[in-house]
């Protein structure tokens, strides 16, 4: 966070710090990091630490990243520089008189030195000297000149070393070219050779004494990010129920109560016009509908109602042909997952007919529904489905286009057409496409309709009463919203929780 | 909804006209019609069956027309263009006429037995006389027999079609029903004679045909259509027998539909077109068991009166009734003023069987008007809202869980027993669930009785986030409640887990005592709510409690019993609460 500040290890001490000021005081121009680790005689990194400390101390010094490439020891040629060539290690440890062959193989050194100080011609070996192989100098002294380029290599000379040797050096893994990020170092706008100890947190201690005013403060690393905080989070898709539950309410549209999962097939298909035969709605194939084995049947139903639905769908009435088939109970009563809410707004509407007088009423509901059908990427078993409906006298086509013009403008969507389509139970039926800016073209937003007169009258409602009616499904503008391909990754167990961690608020109209 | 695929160049020389794929996208948009796809049999037989197969296929371009469900005139390139034409005023809707047989001829005959009474005991018949086809139009009758197939006819199960070359066979014909070993034919297709019996096996493996030998296959008696001379014209609904099936290059043709008037009324309206004498159709008798003499086909005409002023107010427009005469008139429903009042007489021909209503006659007024050219008005209907209690309490609650540190899960209502009992280590029997009889896979035998299996799937597919995992979901579960009509109720419930290296049942009660806060329900005995010790199998022993409000069980609270966490592929300890808030409404 801000707070941490460097985010590095303890501040390097204050001497050092203080050295590497005065040091840049000396120069101008600036000087780099590799420099001044040589100067003071310190490891670069070290230098680098300091640096970076100082940085934290707000403009007393600038800096610019370098990396150049530099030769340095390898492990084995810090060892040589120290303590000289395997070669001359062995030659050292040869005295006057020879030493034997095996003997001189088990030193350290022994190996590479060996064979190294007789390519020299610094010793000789009598194979056939009695007590076996000895080793004898043939020279008396000689110039350890690895250990000097080494040593000079070791000083920051190494340009006074030709390119061959360094290579020759590099094959014998005694050096290796190293690239360093180094600082080139100048002064800052508010450089000073001295430093304050800067604090890192205001505390109360400080408030209470005032000491604050003459306190130095760490400057905070605006970077980095926050910590989190310790909460919960609402799940996208509830989030944009919420919306749509606001937006209804706003119409002043007033909830339906849709807590019942379990629907007779009376409520779900016949009640709205919808034939028994399964004929011509997707959502009456029994292929699409979860039926119920227990409880398999409903055992109750408005009678009279019953009976003039049975009598609509069976031999027509109320201005209709009907449908003309053998409407049967049996069928009515078998208990399925509801295939849409539409059969709650069916209950609500019947509701509605039986009281003494008509009074208009605008219904919503936001709840899952259940459809049998193949699972893919935007399909599941089960879904949201938002509904809303008006029944009030002589609402007419052109008001259930108004309605949806308002509902879709709350939705930040005000370019809207309509295209004539079936519904078994609306008619006239319209799709409701709206212009999307960035695909280019229209695409289906909704579905609506007038609820049939074969679906209302049976119910008792008064002859120039209305109901117009528009539904969606939830999943899918949220899908647009939060940017989200699959369904899976939207509802269900297998969501990634850090999606809903990070999802954020839902506005529909932004 | 149906997908005709038709040949745009063939459309376009029928309508007269052409389009640029955008106008004409407009024109289906207009009158109801989806342009779903702009293909080719190349296209679609590389994207099929890979680029090698579709090679040299034809790339002639077709466009994939969505057709709405009830509007079975329109699946065929004939039903399309007349539709169109008469819509954009190119074209008047022509009467479709029954005809008597020319020179005083005896009409053709159909007599059902009365062992049909098992199987399908009706059928109506026509014929059609002089007809000319190409093989663009014979390829368009097939198909029409093929869509009708599909959809009206719900897959052969309600209506099969039969159609056959009338000068190869001789009335009158005979409709009746024998046991599949006493019938003898050679079908179409085939080169050798099959007995029924040895067809049904025979089309067990052909994938097109199995789909329909169900609908007879066990019956002791299967219909069958034979001629004078004792010839099988088909085997409803499986098979045409050969030689005898409308051929491209016959001339008259006999036409056969098991149950259905309105499909044998919309194969003769389409394609008596290319009859001689256009759109008239020759009768047929048939004859029934009970000695009764129908003549089909119908091609019943209607008409229904209604005023101007129904559809003005229905639609939300202001036009004359001559304008909507005119309006319904271009949608194939012939209109005229009658003269007295605003009233029109409205013609609905056999071809729109979907009519059935006046509002079927304003929708058509509607879509002739254009949807889009209509003004749209609010509603001055004035209500007040309200939202339903319960879930108005869900909403506050999810609000305030969320800020004690809990994320909401979203999880299926349905799922498998297993979930709700094994899992659980509880019995199926007892927990109450609503059985699904028709479930496709495991995943949706019930629906779920309570929340906690859904929040525990959530923990596994999240077992790699950041610990501590702190979850809720406050949905609603179904139980089987005989008080209800249904036989069961849903229920809301909050659940919610608290999975880390310690069980931290104190952070589940911490949760309740924050919800009860939240309720304005004070710890106590009578008035209040407490917690006490209990057993259910789902919880670890002696970690377990029930809770109480106002005296009355709600739920449970405790540590899961390490098979609960062990069998939902978890390894960590975890503590949870499942309680019911309907009492708080």
């Amino acid at each position: 966070g801000a707070a941490g500040a460097t985010g590095f290890g303890s501040m390097a001490d204050t001497g050092l710090l203080e050295s590497l000021l005065r040091l840049l005081e000396k120069v101008d121009g600036g000087t780099d990091s590799q420099d001044v680790a040589a100067d003071l005689g310190v490891d670069h990194q070290v230098i680098v630490g300091a640096v970076k400390s100082l940085q934290a101390l707000g403009e007393v010094i600038s800096t610019e990243q370098k990396s150049s490439k530099h030769w340095e020891l390898t492990g084995e040629g810090r060892e040589i520089a120290e303590q000289g060539s395997h070669e001359a290690r062995v030659f050292n440890a040869i005295p006057d008189e020879g030493l034997p062959q095996n003997g001189l193989m088990k030193m350290p050194s022994g190996k590479v030195g060996f064979s190294k100080a007789m390519s020299n011609k610094w010793i000789r070996l009598d194979k056939a000297h009695e007590g076996g192989p000895r080793v004898f100098k043939t020279v008396e002294t000689i110039e350890d000149t690895v250990r000097d380029k080494l040593q000079l290599v070791q000083k920051g000379q190494s340009a006074k070393l030709e390119d061959k040797e360094k290579t020759e050096l590099k094959k014998r893994k005694l050096l290796s070219e190293v690239t360093v990020k180094s600082y080139w170092i100048t002064k800052g706008s508010s450089f000073s050779t001295t430093i304050t100890k800067q604090e890192t947190e205001l505390t109360p201690e400080m408030i209470a004494s005032g000491s604050w005013k003459e306190k130095k403060f760490k400057p905070y690393n605006f970077e980095a990010m926050g910590v989190a905080p310790d909460c919960g989070h609402l799940h996208p898709l509830m989030k944009v129920r919420t919306q749509f539950r606001q937006i209804f309410l706003e119409m002043g549209f007033t909830e339906m109560p849709t807590n019942n999962f379990i629907e007779s097939s009376f409520w779900n298909f016949d009640s709205l016009f919808l034939q028994i035969n399964p004929q011509q709605h997707p959502a009456r194939d029994q292929h699409d509908t979860f039926f119920i084995s227990d409880p398999a049947l409903a055992h109750e139903f408005p009678q009279d109602y019953l009976e003039r639905v049975k009598q609509v769908h069976s031999e027509g009435g109320y201005g209709s042909q009907g449908y003309k088939y053998d409407w049967k109970i049996e069928e009515a009563q078998k208990n399925l997952l509801r295939t849409h809410t539409t059969a709650v707004s069916a209950r609500m509407l019947y509701k509605l007919a039986q009281q003494e007088k008509f009074t208009p009423v605008k219904y919503f509901s936001i709840d899952r529904v259940f459809r049998n059908e193949t699972l893919d990427a935007t399909h599941l078993a089960e879904f949201h489905q938002i509904e809303g409906v008006v029944a009030d006298y002589g609402l007419t086509l052109g008001n259930l286009m108004g309605v949806l013009h308002q509902f879709f403008t709350k939705l930040g969507i005000t370019k809207l057409r309509f295209k004539p389509a079936y519904n078994p139970y609306t008619e006239p039926s319209m799709e409701v496409f709206s212009y999307h800016e960035g695909l280019k073209k229209w695409v289906e937003v909704g579905n609506s309709g007038v609820f049939r007169p074969e679906m209302l009258l049976p119910m008792g409602l008064p002859e120039g009463v209305s109901v117009i009616a528009w539904g969606l499904s939830l999943e899918r503008p949220t899908m647009i919203k939060y940017g989200i391909n699959n369904i899976r990754e939207l509802v269900g167990h297998k969501v990634n929780l850090q999606m809903v961690y990070d999802s954020p608020i839902c506005r529909l109209d932004s | 909804m149906p997908t005709v695929s038709v040949k745009r160049d063939l459309l376009f020389e029928a309508l007269g006209q052409k389009y640029t794929d955008e106008e004409f996208d407009e024109l289906c948009f207009e009158f109801g019609l989806e342009l779903d796809e702009i293909t080719s049999e190349k296209e679609i037989l590389s994207r099929e069956q890979g680029d090698e197969k579709a090679e040299g296929a034809s790339d002639v371009v077709l466009y994939k027309i969505d057709v709405p469900a009830n509007r079975y005139d329109l699946l065929c390139l004939e039903g399309l263009v007349r539709g169109l034409q008469v819509f954009k005023e190119k074209l008047e809707a022509p009467r479709y006429k029954r005809v008597s047989p020319a020179d005083g001829g005896e009409p053709q005959r159909l007599v059902i037995t009365e062992e049909t009474a098992s199987v399908r005991p009706h059928a109506v018949a026509a014929v059609l006389r002089n007809i000319t086809f190409t093989q663009e139009r014979y390829e368009s009758f097939i198909e029409l027999q093929e869509k009708l197939h599909q959809n009206i006819c719900r897959k052969r199960t309600l209506v099969a079609i039969g159609t056959h070359d009338l000068d190869t066979i001789s009335g009158p014909f005979t409709y009746t029903a024998k046991p599949p070993g006493d019938i003898r034919f050679k079908p179409l297709n085939q080169s050798k004679e099959y007995t029924a019996a040895e067809l049904i096996s025979h089309y067990k493996t052909d994938s097109h045909l199995r789909h329909y030998l169900h609908i007879i296959e066990n019956e002791p008696l299967y219909p069958i259509i034979y001629d004078n001379n004792g010839i099988v014209l088909s085997m409803p609904p499986v098979i045409n027998a050969k030689n005898y099936s409308m051929l491209l290059n016959m001339r008259n043709g006999f036409c056969v539909c098991l149950q259905a008037k309105i499909t044998l009324d919309m194969i003769v309206t389409m394609f008596s077109e290319y009859c001689d004498e256009p759109f008239t159709v020759e009768e047929a008798e048939v004859v029934y068991p009970d000695g009764r003499l129908c003549v089909y086909p119908e091609l019943a005409y209607r008409t229904e009166t209604l005023s101007g002023d129904f559809i003005n107010k229905r639609v939300g427009i202001n036009e004359s009734a001559e304008s909507i005469a005119q309006l319904l008139t271009r949608m194939c429903l012939r209109s005229e003023v009658s003269g007295e009042g605003d009233l029109i007489q409205v013609e609905i021909p056999p071809t729109r069987a979907d009519v059935i209503h006046a509002c079927d006659i304003m929708e058509d007024a509607a879509i002739a008007y254009g949807f889009n050219n209509i003004i749209r008005s609010t509603p001055r209907t004035y209500t007040v809202a309200n939202q339903l209690p319960l879930n108005k309490l869900t909403e506050l609650l999810r609000q305030d869980l969320t800020a004690a540190g809990f994320t909401e899960a979203l999880t299926f209502a349905l799922c498998s027993q297993e979930d709700i009992a094994d899992k659980l280590r509880k019995n199926i029997v007892e927990t109450r669930a609503v059985h699904i009889s028709n479930p496709k896979t495991a995943e949706f035998q019930v629906v779920r009785t309570c929340l906690l299996p859904g929040l525990l799937k959530t923990l596994a597919a999240n077992r790699k986030m950041p610990l501590p995992l702190k979850l809720f979901e406050i949905s609603d579960v179904v139980l089987k409640d005989e008080t209800k009509d249904v036989g069961a109720r849903n229920n809301r419930r909050l659940c919610a887990v608290y999975y880390n290296k310690s069980p931290g049942f104190e952070v589940i009660h911490g949760l309740l005592d924050r919800v009860m806060q939240l309720l304005d329900v004070k710890p106590g005995r009578n008035q209040g709510y407490h917690i006490q010790a209990a057993e259910d199998s789902t919880f670890f022993p002696g970690r377990c409690a029930e809770i109480f409000s106002c005296g009355k069980s709600i739920g449970h609270l405790g540590v899961l019993h390490p098979d609960v966490i062990s069998r939902s592929e978890l390894t960590m300890p975890c503590s949870a609460i499942d309680m019911d808030i309907e009492p708080f409404l």
